[in-house]
């Protein structure tokens, strides 16, 4: 890994020296890699390792019965709903967001870039504190929604709004750098052609970004599935009614049941492990579909 | 391109089903909003509630429950999580409900027998195999060296009995000499490496992660500890002194009124009094408040002199200001004021 290194401000001494970096004693490179590796499995596959063994420590069955047992399952069904209300609506916003900052010119334009991002610079507790206050009974809208027997906070709409929340930034963020690079020649074209606005928009625009917009989603499922700070918050801990999966993962570890606790962790391992594969997969497409794009523009 | 198009509505047919799935059920439903070490004892008694209301009254009721630490919990039921009851740590917190939401009268405490305390507790010392640090009694806990485990009197109910059973033990140890019973105390809290919010993350860190010599914890919690975690692993030692922790039981009213749901509500906490319950009650390691079943379990809840918070402290309401409050002495002690 580091033979093919040339640093930059190696010392003078070393840099007389024939060949650099390349006569590194074979000691210190072989050291080197396996500090990386050995951190690399220490941080990375040995905890991973550890959530599966301890899933399956106490037999197949017993991992089946954790799933299927009906707090579990309530989780599971909390968890997925979360995600299928959060990844549409912010996927919309994300879309819609990116559009205007990267094709149009406004004011407030950096305002809202910079506002877009503050669901990832506040702590997840404050988050969800902050719909507490909003919602709360002692809340600025709590009262009213009690009188009228609407449920937000400690239910699952506080849920999914913290989630929302939380996972607002994800779209937008990898759709503006894409969105930008590609500039607003092509809608311009479309739109002297004498394509609608809509049609510019879904005929050119969003087959533009469709893959950088699935990068996106698939991050955004990945938190919206996984976030704990903020939906702790505002969950109020009922089980079988507002417990999401991390959630239910610490219940399960308090009770001391370790087995069921990281079986049902393995499931977001395989989700944290899909989403990874899913990653990967999308940017070797992106990768090729710049290149394509780029000797269709050459040609 | 299009493909990616058409998961839109799939999802949101998805959605809608699992949003319709699950409404489904009617059934009168309770929810108990519980501290953290009641979550086996409530598990139980909610199966043996059921079918007592099940054959009297001839009605389905499921009981829900929420655990945490019991200040984040009261916190929680003020800001608006539905709790037809609470069963809480202290009644300091169940008092909250009516300072500070107006969800509960006032005189709350009146209204079960045994001041709303169909259990109390008591606070031990938990230590590993042998007592390698030969602790004995709470002076014990102060020496240089002991770590010591405790939750956060700040969050947690538990750690607020803790620091008042040594604050007491300390008073008599002493003969009411405050600056050493302060010195003394905050010795012991600051031999505390770590304070988790609540009393079960505090076990976890003791007996899981095998941090501390000694914990300060729950008699229920500490036989439960001693009982279902490792063999013979840990020991309990009883302190010459310590207080009667007396966690209450309220109806929420102003819940249950909106919910219709009083009734069951009021049955499902008189019902933790029958000897039914209090036999539960003493096999999760909570000392039954009916003496004929305390008597038949002599031998699990060792005879230990017990003061109370009136006796001592003249009362959860003063306790709470002077020692838990913003600036109390608690904070004070912990940093060696």
């Amino acid at each position: 890994m580091s033979t093919d290194w040339i640093l930059p401000n190696s010392p003078p001494r070393a840099a007389r020296r024939a060949g650099g970096a390349l006569a590194d004693p074979p000691w210190v490179r072989a050291l080197l890699t396996g500090v990386a590796l050995g951190f690399v499995a220490l941080f990375l596959v040995l905890p991973l390792a550890t959530v599966f063994l301890q899933a399956f420590s106490k037999g197949i069955s017993a991992f089946g019965a954790a799933i299927v047992e009906p707090d579990a399952l309530a989780a599971i069904r909390l968890t997925l709903l979360v995600a299928a209300v959060s990844v549409p609506l912010n996927a919309a916003f994300g879309v819609a967001a990116a559009w205007a900052i990267a094709k149009f010119d406004f004011r407030g334009k950096s305002l809202l870039v910079t506002a877009i991002d503050l669901p990832f610079a506040v702590s997840p507790v404050v988050s969800g504190l902050v719909f507490v206050l909003l919602f709360g009974a002692q809340g600025v809208l709590g009262p009213w929604l009690q009188a009228h027997g609407v449920r937000v906070i400690f239910a699952v709409p506080g849920i999914v709004l913290a989630t929302t929340f939380i996972t607002f930034p994800f779209v937008a963020r990898e759709l503006i750098p894409l969105m930008e690079e590609q500039g607003s020649d092509e809608e311009e074209a479309a739109i002297s052609l004498g394509a609608s606005g809509w049609q510019t928009f879904r005929r050119v625009t969003l087959p533009n970004v469709s893959l950088g917009l699935l990068y996106g989603i698939v991050l955004l499922n990945a938190r919206a599935m996984g976030e704990f700070g903020a939906v702790s918050v505002v969950s109020g801990h009922i089980r079988g009614q507002t417990n999401t999966m991390p959630l239910h993962v610490e219940i399960l570890y308090n009770e001391y049941q370790g087995a069921a606790a990281f079986a049902v962790a393995s499931l977001l391992a395989v989700l944290a492990v899909a989403t990874l594969v899913l990653k990967r997969l999308l940017e070797w497409r992106m990768g090729r579909a710049s290149c394509a794009a780029r000797e269709r523009g050459h040609a | 391109m299009k493909r990616s198009n058409r998961w839109i509505p799939r999802l949101a047919v998805a959605g809608a089903a699992l949003l319709l799935g699950g409404a489904a059920a009617a059934d009168e439903t309770l929810l108990n909003v519980s501290y953290d070490p009641t979550r086996e004892l409530y598990a139980e008694y909610n199966a043996l509630f059921a079918k007592h209301w099940q054959e009297t009254q001839g009605e389905v009721v499921t009981v829900h429950q929420s655990h945490g630490g019991s200040g984040k919990q009261a916190r929680a039921v003020v800001d608006g999580l539905e709790a037809d009851v609470v069963t809480l740590a202290l009644a300091g917190d169940v008092q909250a409900l009516a300072d500070r939401g107006n969800l509960i009268p006032k005189t709350w405490q009146k209204r079960l027998p045994h001041n709303s305390c169909p259990y109390t507790s008591t606070i031990v010392l938990l230590v590993r195999k042998g007592n390698p640090k030969g602790i004995q009694d709470w002076g014990d806990l102060a020496k240089p060296g002991v770590v010591v485990i405790t939750p956060n009197p700040k969050t947690s109910g538990g750690a607020r009995w803790n620091f008042l059973a040594a604050w007491g033990w300390a008073q008599g140890a002493f003969g009411g000499d405050e600056a050493k019973v302060r010195e003394v105390v905050g010795a012991i809290f600051r031999n505390a490496p770590v304070m988790d919010t609540g009393a079960r993350g505090s076990l976890t860190t003791f007996a899981e992660r095998g941090i501390g010599d000694v914990m300060i914890a729950w008699e229920n919690e500490a036989l439960l500890a001693r009982n279902s975690l490792g063999d013979g692993e840990f020991e309990i030692v009883v302190p010459s002194v310590s207080i009667l922790a007396e966690p209450p039981v309220s109806v929420v009213d102003t819940v249950t009124r909106r919910k219709g749901t009083g009734a069951v509500a009021e049955a499902y906490l008189r019902y933790l009094y029958t000897p039914e319950a209090q036999e539960l009650i003493a096999r999760h390691h909570y000392r039954p408040s009916d003496p004929a079943v305390l008597a038949r379990h002599a031998a699990k809840f060792r005879n230990v002199e017990l003061f109370t918070i009136e006796e001592k402290f003249g009362g959860w309401q003063e306790a709470q200001a002077r020692f838990f409050g913003e600036g109390g002495v608690f904070a004070q002690v912990l940093a060696g004021r």
